[in-house]
Order: C-alpha cells, then structure tokens, then sequence
C-alpha cells in the first residue's frame, strides 16, 4: 500500500480547498469594492490574489514533486494532472477578482443603481461554482461537477440580463456612459469566472471518468 | 493482422491450474506486454507461446493457440516453432564460447555452414542490436567477458539471427542497469517494425514506455487487455486499477 503518496495527494486536495477559498475571497472582496466603494476591500482582492498566485506555484511544485517520485498512473495520474490544470483556471479567477478590483477604482456611481440585483445574482452563482467545483474534486463526486456547468447557464442568463439592463438605461439617458461599460466589464469578468469553474468541473469529470466533456455531451445534459 | 490467437487456453502443473480460460489476440508487429504480480501465470502464458512448458514434468494443456492460423500444440515440428519464435531471458545467458559463435549457434543447427554467410548473419544481427561497433573488433572472444547489458544485447542477437518471426522477452532488463535497460527498451521499440514481441514485466513503467497493448494477469486470469495507454491512464476493472496504482491487496 503506499501510505505516503496517498497522504501526499490528500495534502494536494487540501491545498485545493485552500486555494479554492481564496478564490471565493477574492471574489467577495471585489464585489464589496464595488458596493462599498471600500479602498479596504481592493487591498484585500489584491492581497488574495496574491496569496492565490503563491497557492498555485506550491500546487505546482508538489504535483511535479508527485510526477518525479511517484510516477502514477490510472486514476492518480489523471488527479495530479487534473490539478494541475485546474490551478490554472482558478489562478485566472483571481486575475478577474484583481481586474474587477481595478475598475471600482474609478468607477462613478449614479444614485440610481442600474442592475444590481443581477450583478449580485451573478456574483453569489459564481462565487457557488467555484465552491463546488474544487468542493467536486475533493469529494470526488461526478454529480456536483455536473451541476457546475449546468450552473454557467443561469451566469450566462445573467449576463444578457446585466446587457438588457445597460441597453434599457442607455436609453433613458439616466448615467455616464463610462459606468456602463465598467460595469459591463464587471458582469463580462463574473461571466469569465463561472467559464472558469466550469473548466474545473471539466478537469473533475476527467479525473474521475478517464473522458473529456465535449460540447455533445454538455448538450446531451442540457437537453 | 493477428499472430497469436489463443482459445480457451488453460495449463495446469498436476492439480493446480496455473492459466484460466485466457482468450486474446495478440497483434504482429506490435509489442504486447503481460503484467502482473509474482505468480499469475504471465511468464507462464509467455512459455506456452513457443512450448517451453513442454519440458515442465505434470504439464498439461487445454485449448488452443494458433501461430497465424497454425495450432502450435497440433502436429508441429517444435524445433521449427522456436525457430520462427525466439526467447531471451531474464539473465543474459550466453553459451561459453567466443561472440561470433554465439550467433552462429543457431543458423548452423539449422544447417547453414557457409562461412560467408555466417559472417554476414553474425555481423547482421549484431548490428540489430547496435553492439556491432563494439565488438567487432572481438567476435573471437569469450561472450562471457562481456558487460551484463552487451551480454542481453548478444542473447538478442542471438535469437534474431534465426530470423524468427516472434521475439519473447521474459523480464529481459531486470538484471541490468538503467543504461543498459533504456538501451534494450529502445532495441525492442526499434525491432518491431519486423517482429512480434511479447515481453513479461514487472516494470510497469517500461509496459508504458514500450508496449502498444498490456495485458494484465492475476491467479491465472487474463484481468484486462487494452492498448496500453488506455490500460494505464483508465483501466476498466478495479483489479487493475489497484495493482498498477500500487494499492493492490
């Protein structure tokens, strides 16, 4: 029996989880920054993406350190490099939670908020893809995972939501144009993370079923 | 096109069953590996392929196993089967005489006497096996003071100057050097373009490295048989998952 890898890769599924719930963060800190305005909460998104950055890199190391020594094959093969592949995806996530941060930099709000709800809405979704993403990797459960990329099409939904809402305040002439694209660009990024936690719901099913989600069996689902 | 098919095949040493009802197509040209714990009947299989379990006293032998379309356990000239299928051994096993006469060995009991073309057979199959370089300058001297790896590469060479159409390999690299082993693995990758090969290890990373489909054996049964990157990366049956995971037992 090899006690030792296996308590290697339940180290790996910890510093997932880990990393995972600094996405989550990340992400919560950049929404605050938005609704707050909060100086305080843009400094917290880029620390933790900073802390995600250094999430990945040890990731990395310890897969590599897990391909080197202990050369797996069959489903452990297919878990480390589906790490390895999703730690992308979830780095990629705190660059969207930083780049939102960014925006609400600048951002002028006007008194009467233009699709809030939605942006909300499409926050706690993505945020709760991502949970349960990393949550189907550790669990190893196929069922979760499934329902994170059936999840992407309520984000997806959202976003054209957020854009109807743009188009029918463009047309009242009730705000700055700028606002509108920054917060287009915000719903663009949370879009961008659900893609994200899709991807790592993908990377779950590989690991777990040897296959690759491709666009037919996603319709399949869906249908 | 299949070389081997093997029907029904069960072996038993007196009372114990030592290979189960295995069926499986072994494809030519192709290089097929068999793993498996100690005593699962791979090298046994292995043995059944060219009848070295012949000589294994209380051995008997039930359903079939064709070379081509040929049942080897019809009525066949044995001698002629080892010809057309070769052995090497998990112990480099030259005979005590000089380089040169290791490889004529072989062509010579099967009649070929011409000096010329025993030169040609003994420089041919040594530069199969890419030793030619370094011994040509020593063809009359004791194969016994070779290298362990050059010895394997001889033994290879040796089986190969019968021009066998079959080459098995029973463990050929676990008494050598990680040199000499990628050496051999690379040899073998190189041949297959014109033989068969069927190997047995306990490698399994040189199952992956080399062979284009595994089989995998435990207590005399043939578990799983896939191409060899579908065996490694999503094994079927839980049996094989847990033995090439190393969490096996």
């Amino acid at each position: 029996m090899r006690t030792r890898f296996d308590e290697q890769l339940e180290q790996l599924n910890m510093l997932l989880i880990d990393m995972g719930a600094l996405c989550e963060e990340a992400i919560n800190y950049a929404v605050g920054a938005l609704n707050e305005g909060s100086e305080k909460m843009r400094k917290l998104t880029y620390e933790t993406d900073k802390h995600i950055d250094d999430r990945e890199r040890e990731i990395e190391n310890l897969c590599l350190k897990l391909l080197l020594q202990q050369q797996p094959v069959a489903r452990d093969l297919r878990q480390i490099s589906s790490a390895l592949k999703m730690i992308s995806d979830m780095e990629r996530i705190g660059d969207q939670a930083e780049d939102i941060a960014e925006i609400t930099e600048s951002i002028k709000k006007p008194k009467e908020e233009i699709c809030g709800d939605h942006i909300s809405d499409m926050t706690k979704t993505a945020i709760s893809m991502v949970t349960e993403s990393v949550d189907s990797f550790v669990k190893k459960d196929l069922e979760i995972a499934r329902a994170v990329i059936k999840k992407d099409d309520i984000v997806d939904q959202l976003f054209l939501e957020v854009k109807d809402d743009i188009i029918s305040a463009v047309r009242e002439d009730k705000t700055p144009g700028e606002y509108f694209v920054d917060i287009l660009m915000i719903a663009k990024y949370l879009e961008r993370i659900s893609d994200h936690a899709v991807n790592v719901a993908e990377w779950v099913i590989f690991s777990l079923t040897g296959q690759h989600v491709n666009e037919e069996l996603i319709e399949k689902e869906r249908l | 096109m299949d070389k081997y098919t093997i029907e029904n095949l069960e072996l038993f040493y007196g009372d114990f069953k030592a290979l189960k009802n295995i069926n499986m197509k072994i494809q030519e040209k192709e290089i097929t590996a068999f793993i498996g714990p100690s005593g699962c009947g791979k090298s046994t299989l292995l043995k059944t392929l060219n009848r070295m379990n012949d000589l294994v006293e209380g051995c008997k032998i039930t359903g079939t196993v064709k070379l081509d379309d040929q049942d080897i356990y019809g009525k066949i000239d044995v001698n002629l089967l080892r010809k057309r299928v070769g052995m090497v051994f998990q112990k480099p096993n030259p005979f005590p005489m000089s380089i040169y006469d290791n490889i004529a060995y072989g062509p010579r009991t099967h009649g070929i006497h011409s000096k010329a073309k025993l030169n040609e057979i003994v420089e041919k199959s040594l530069r199969d096996v890419a030793i030619w370089d370094e011994v040509k300058d020593r063809l009359n001297k004791s194969a016994l003071g070779m290298s362990g790896g050059q010895q394997q590469r001889l033994c290879i060479a040796r089986a190969l100057a019968v021009e066998p159409e079959v080459i098995l390999m029973d463990e050929p690299t676990s008494a050598l050097d990680p040199i000499s082993t990628s050496k051999i693995e690379e040899l073998a990758m190189d041949l297959k373009d014109r033989y068969t090969i069927i190997i047995v290890t306990h490698n399994m990373q040189q199952a992956a490295r080399i062979s284009d489909k595994t089989a995998f054996f435990l207590l005399g049964e043939m578990v799983e048989f896939d191409k060899t990157e579908t065996l490694f990366s999503v094994p079927k049956d839980k049996r094989t998952e847990d033995y090439i995971t190393g969490r096996f037992g």
